[in-house]
């Protein structure tokens, strides 16, 4: 599904991904873990090319989503955002109605007429186990949502452009425990249809949500195993030491 | 002396002097107010100056300041905006970028007169619009221009960057995430800076004085190479240039009252407008 080759990647002359080589299968979900600043989030924004938003960043190596390098000239980046959703660490929601949220994603890609975005809006919004509480409010602005909500509002707009891969970058890291508990049972469900890649600072969360654990550390990818294993048995000292809290 | 009575009269030497400044407000509006509400009637804002603008009405002067408002806006207000656009969404934090922010900054400390004789030189003369609505419009769009690039730019800076990234999380390109989800979330702000360059363009008499502004006019303008007669000019007129200054002067006050007046109802238009257009941005 992903399938990363030799990735070396620099913010100006400073090397923040040194050689990461991983390989995620679809309908898991996996888990990046890591003290601040090692490079994770980074690795992460590689699947959606969002690092090319950033001034002064450069690349090197491959990083295939099914079976295309998405760092091919040929690549039409529009195309790639939409089979790659994206779920920020702060709730971002656009400063419109509830609907329109959801519907944006369809609105710019030119994805079907009225009906049938009102249809993807509403799956959509089941999806993310929001329906129930927006149903009647769908033309309310998003932003009088709670923050879980808006999270949960922004794996809705991610979900209805129909991608396949899900990246989520903190997403629980500005909520609540109750809304925290709500988007892990909601990663959980996700994963039947969707891969998902999920980037943490909170080691329990990546314990309870992920199938694979990657541990990151200074730019480089130290332990990339089975979840239970990283957790239980780590091979790697250093990923031993920060799951148990001496470091990081 | 004690901390607290340091304290005490630091702040209130602070506070009569804020308070000055808005003494200097109501004493100059009182001002106006007083000398100039005995002219204004409906007489007074509907007719023609009569007897060598000793008497008569002003009519034909706020109408030209209209017309030259919504010339220069029609000029200054796209290319402000795109202006704008162009230097904080497109450009980056380029070379370019930076000269022209210098340069709109410099566009901005010019001297009206100089827009003035500017003006006069190209759109009168270079390009023989004549002294006209339309050389006055473009003289004004000129000196306006740095003021809307500027709230324009505020604008959009204000736009929280996780829209953006949004937007482009979803697939979307640059042009559809600034046309759906940065303008909008501008549109408030933007309005703000329209604004306040009506309120700017309204009070200007310098650069019109060569490009657009008439002495007296016995009809309205008919097309926009007609000159026109304005409020600040007409003001300046009455003031300096009458045929009998002692017997213009209220008539001057008048002026005075209504141009402020003018300005007053614009900017108060315009936070209504805003708070408006923001609750609507809330409940939709």
């Amino acid at each position: 599904m992903i399938e990363t080759k030799n990735i070396d990647f620099y913010y100006g002359n400073f090397q923040a991904l040194k050689n990461i080589n991983m390989k995620i299968g679809a309908n898991t979900v996996t888990a990046f873990i890591g003290p601040s600043g090692c490079g994770k989030s980074t690795f992460l924004r590689l699947f959606n090319r969002m690092n090319d938003l950033i001034d002064d960043t450069r690349m090197e190596g491959q990083c295939i989503v099914d079976g295309k390098d998405i760092y091919n000239k040929s690549i039409n980046i529009d195309e790639l955002r939409k089979k790659v959703g994206m779920v920020f660490q702060k709730p971002n929601p656009f400063p419109k109605s509830i609907f329109e949220n959801v519907a944006y994603g369809l609105k710019v890609n030119n994805m079907g007429d009225r009906r049938f975005i009102a249809q993807r809006v509403e799956e959509s919004l089941k999806s993310a186990v929001l329906w129930d509480e927006v149903k009647d409010k769908l033309n309310k602005s998003a932003l009088e949502l709670s923050g879980g909500q808006q999270q949960r509002l922004c794996i809705a707009r991610a979900l209805a452009v129909a991608p396949s891969i899900i990246l989520m970058d903190e997403p629980a890291s500005a909520l609540d425990p109750i809304s925290t508990s709500k988007i892990e049972e909601l990663i959980h469900q996700l994963k039947q249809q969707y891969t998902i890649v999920i980037v943490t600072h909170n080691m329990q969360q990546a314990a309870r949500v992920s199938d694979t654990t990657g541990f990151f550390m200074l730019g480089e990818l130290i332990e990339y195993n089975n979840t239970k294993k990283i957790f239980l048995n780590p091979d790697n000292e250093a990923t031993q030491n920060y799951i148990t809290g001496r470091f990081g | 002396m004690s901390k607290k009575v340091n304290q005490i009269i630091a702040f209130t030497i602070f506070r009569i002097f804020g308070l000055l400044v808005v003494a200097i407000l109501f004493g100059i509006l009182g001002f106006i107010v007083f000398n100039g509400i005995k002219v204004v009637n409906w007489e007074f804002l509907t007719t023609f100056p009569k007897d060598g603008m000793t008497s008569g009405g002003i009519f034909p002067a706020i109408v030209g300041t209209f017309y030259l408002i919504i010339g220069s806006l029609i000029f200054a207000f796209p290319l402000g905006v795109m202006s704008a656009i162009y230097t904080n969404e497109y450009a980056g934090n380029s070379w370019i970028v930076k000269f022209i922010r210098i340069m709109t900054n410099n566009l901005a400390s010019i001297p009206s007169i100089v827009f003035g004789l500017f003006g006069m030189s190209l759109f009168v003369n270079k390009l023989n619009f004549g002294d006209s609505i339309l050389a006055g419009s473009l003289t004004l769009g000129l000196l306006t221009l740095p003021l809307i690039i500027r709230t324009t730019e505020e604008a959009l800076k204000a736009v929280p960057d996780g829209y953006r990234t949004g937007s482009y999380a979803l697939g979307a390109t640059k042009l559809q995430t600034i046309k759906r989800v940065v303008l909008p979330t501008a549109f408030p702000n933007i309005i703000t800076g329209l604004i306040l360059s009506v309120g700017r363009v309204s009070g200007e008499t310098a650069p019109i004085l060569f490009t657009a502004a008439a002495y007296f006019l016995p009809k309205l303008p008919s097309g926009i190479f007609d000159q026109v007669m304005a409020l600040p000019y007409h003001l300046y007129v009455l003031a300096t240039n009458g045929t009998d200054l002692e017997a213009s002067r209220p008539m001057a006050y008048g002026t005075a009252l209504v141009l402020i007046v003018i300005v007053l109802i614009v900017n108060l238009l315009a936070s209504f407008l805003r708070g408006k257009l923001e609750k609507n941005k809330k409940n939709t």
